[in-house]
């Protein structure tokens, strides 16, 4: 097909082994491929018999670019990770810097974080089960799980002014408070969210072509996915309970009221309603964390990390020293490592950090759910039928951003 | 399955181990990289870490072993977290893989070959993965420049 020998840019782990087997490309760039990620697939007729899964194709060398910025400039970069759901990854990076650095988050922004947190996992399940829904032909219930995802994207661009990358998480608290009415909005889109789900349960649950294409697909056991490093929703499919919310309470977790939702069977089934009951779950501690959310300042006192106020910097020469240090310098964070992890809406996004002291970390990695996860999809894939490749794929829920890195 | 300590780390893993120590909530062991494989079957069947979660490297260019690989272990029964820790040469930066083991390995060990140039013996799949066909160099070495321009795959016409 091409001219003379061009090097490709992968290399494929099989060829077909005999006459009735096809070897065929899915993606980098294919409209159902729910991402841009490479599938090469051997074929016996329509079932799929070995899949070799190419990521990489989003890599923009964000951990070499990490070691040349300040621990400070880093937000709006860990922002792109996982884009359905930035404040996740802002929140669980800034606390590993926080650990690093050994500073308490006062109890509102422990709070906030985790009211902002749920949110975005609403969020980025809303995307998830809308976009793998669609891509089974169902469009109206993507209309609707889309509506009340921009509904939360533009109240959360009230409050940080940005739809997707937030950037409102800082090094020892937030950005801003709330912004007057914040909450009373929150309120009525929480309504509108049960009313919208409520009517997805109706379409969905019992509706036979959805069952057809998704029970008993892509099935994983517990031991498997374990075996093969799977968190969140996926090993919960499976029957597992694992939630680092519950089993290592972080944030203001260990106060709140609630439940994991697990399943039976590990199939696709199994990870949309595990999915949709998470998100439940989500809504009940958001309305517990409106109740019980406390007054007070929402970042701690440090000059450490902590920019001065605005009115100290144009008037005494401390505080002005202080701004020039923290924004050419970065926040002298104490030599040292740290491995902290948070419960992203795909599962365990832990962050590996390497001090020497200074402004600028010496090593930054991403321990990312996407990319464990695209190393044992192939479990999922293997034995089933072409087109079960995309609601599988869809309720992986793989992310570019936060795969590739 | 035993719940591990720190005392208890120390005393069954014996001499393999450098230094056992807890940092920010995880233990942390140094150790041979000759020892790694039999200290991971040990710490996986007694303590039950089954969950491999991370295999990355840090590259020290003045020190000697430049290379420290580290592997991050989860218990999903007791919610703890280990670190290990394993020291390699530049001109020898070959460590057991860990597939047998854990099958997330795979992946992670590939993308830790991709960064770093670490060898793992007995992972047969060590194909370009975050990078692609024909990349040269480990970019996440700290003597790679930022800058370095690459041999990009030509267009197809």
């Amino acid at each position: 097909m091409f001219e003379g020998s061009l090097p490709n840019p992968v290399r494929p782990a099989f060829g077909a082994d005999s006459d009735d087997e096809v070897v065929v490309n899915i993606g980098p760039s294919h409209p159902a491929t729910h991402g841009t990620i490479q599938v090469i697939a051997a074929l016996d007729g329509e079932k799929v018999r070995r899949v070799d899964v190419h990521c990489g194709y989003l890599h923009r060398g964000f951990e070499k670019e990490c070691e040349d910025h300040t621990w400070a400039n880093l937000i709006p970069y860990v922002d792109r990770l996982n884009y359905c759901s930035g404040l996740i990854n802002d929140f669980a990076y800034c606390e590993a810097v926080e650990k690093l650095m050994e500073i308490e988050i006062t109890p509102r922004c422990r709070y906030l974080r985790t009211l902002l947190s749920e949110y975005s996992r609403i969020a980025d399940h809303l995307t998830c089960i809308a976009a793998s829904l669609m891509e089974l032909g169902a469009m109206t219930a993507f209309l609707y799980l889309v509506m009340i995802r921009d509904y939360i994207y533009e109240h959360l661009a009230a409050l940080t002014g940005a739809r997707v990358t937030y950037t409102y998480s800082r090094i020892g608290g937030l950005a801003l408070d709330l912004p007057a009415g914040w909450l009373e909005r929150l309120d009525e889109i929480l309504d509108q969210y049960e009313d919208f789900v409520g009517r997805i349960h109706g379409l969905m649950d019992r509706n036979r072509i959805f069952i057809d294409r998704t029970r008993n697909v892509g099935v994983i056991s517990a031991a498997d996915a374990i075996n093969w490093g799977f968190t969140g929703p996926i090993l919960r499919s499976t029957g597992v309970p694992r939630d680092l919310r519950k089993d290592a309470p972080y944030l203001a977790y260990a106060e709140l009221d609630f439940e994991v939702p697990v399943g039976i069977n590990g199939d696709n089934y199994d990870r949309y309603y595990v999915r949709m009951r998470e998100m439940d779950e989500s809504v009940y501690m958001i309305r517990q964390l409106i109740d019980s959310l406390p007054g007070g300042p929402i970042s701690v006192d440090d000059r450490r990390c902590v920019l001065p106020e605005k009115h100290l910097v144009y008037t005494e020469i401390e505080s002005l020293i202080n701004h020039f240090k923290l924004i050419m310098e970065g926040p002298q964070v104490p030599a040292g490592e740290v491995y902290s992890a948070q419960e992203a809406p795909n599962g365990e996004l832990g962050f590996y950090l390497v001090s020497t002291g200074g402004g600028v970390p010496y090593k930054m990695h991403v321990r990312s759910p996407s990319f464990v996860h695209m190393g044992g999809v192939q479990r999922l894939l293997e034995g089933y039928q072409l087109a079960d490749i995309i609601p599988t794929f869809g309720s992986v829920n793989m992310i570019g951003g936060e795969c590739d890195r | 399955m035993t719940a591990p300590t720190v005392e208890l780390l120390a005393q069954r893993l014996g001499s393999a181990v450098g230094n056992v120590s807890l940092s920010h909530g995880v233990f942390v062991l140094l150790l041979e990289p000759t020892a790694l494989l039999s200290t991971v079957v040990q710490l996986k069947s007694e303590f039950g870490f089954d969950l491999l979660l991370d295999v990355t490297a840090v590259d020290w260019p003045e020190r000697t072993p430049r290379f420290e690989i580290v592997y991050h272990f989860y218990s999903t029964e007791h919610f703890v977290r280990v670190r290990l820790k394993a020291r390699v040469s530049e001109a020898d930066p070959t460590v057991d893989s860990l597939i047998s083991l854990y099958g997330s390995a795979h992946f992670m060990e590939r993308e830790c070959h991709d960064m770093y140039g670490i060898v793992f013996r007995g992972n047969h799949d060590l194909r370009p993965i975050l990078l692609y066909e024909g990349f040269v160099g480990h970019p996440l070495r700290k003597d790679y420049p930022k800058q370095q321009e690459q041999s990009l795959v030509p267009y197809r016409t």
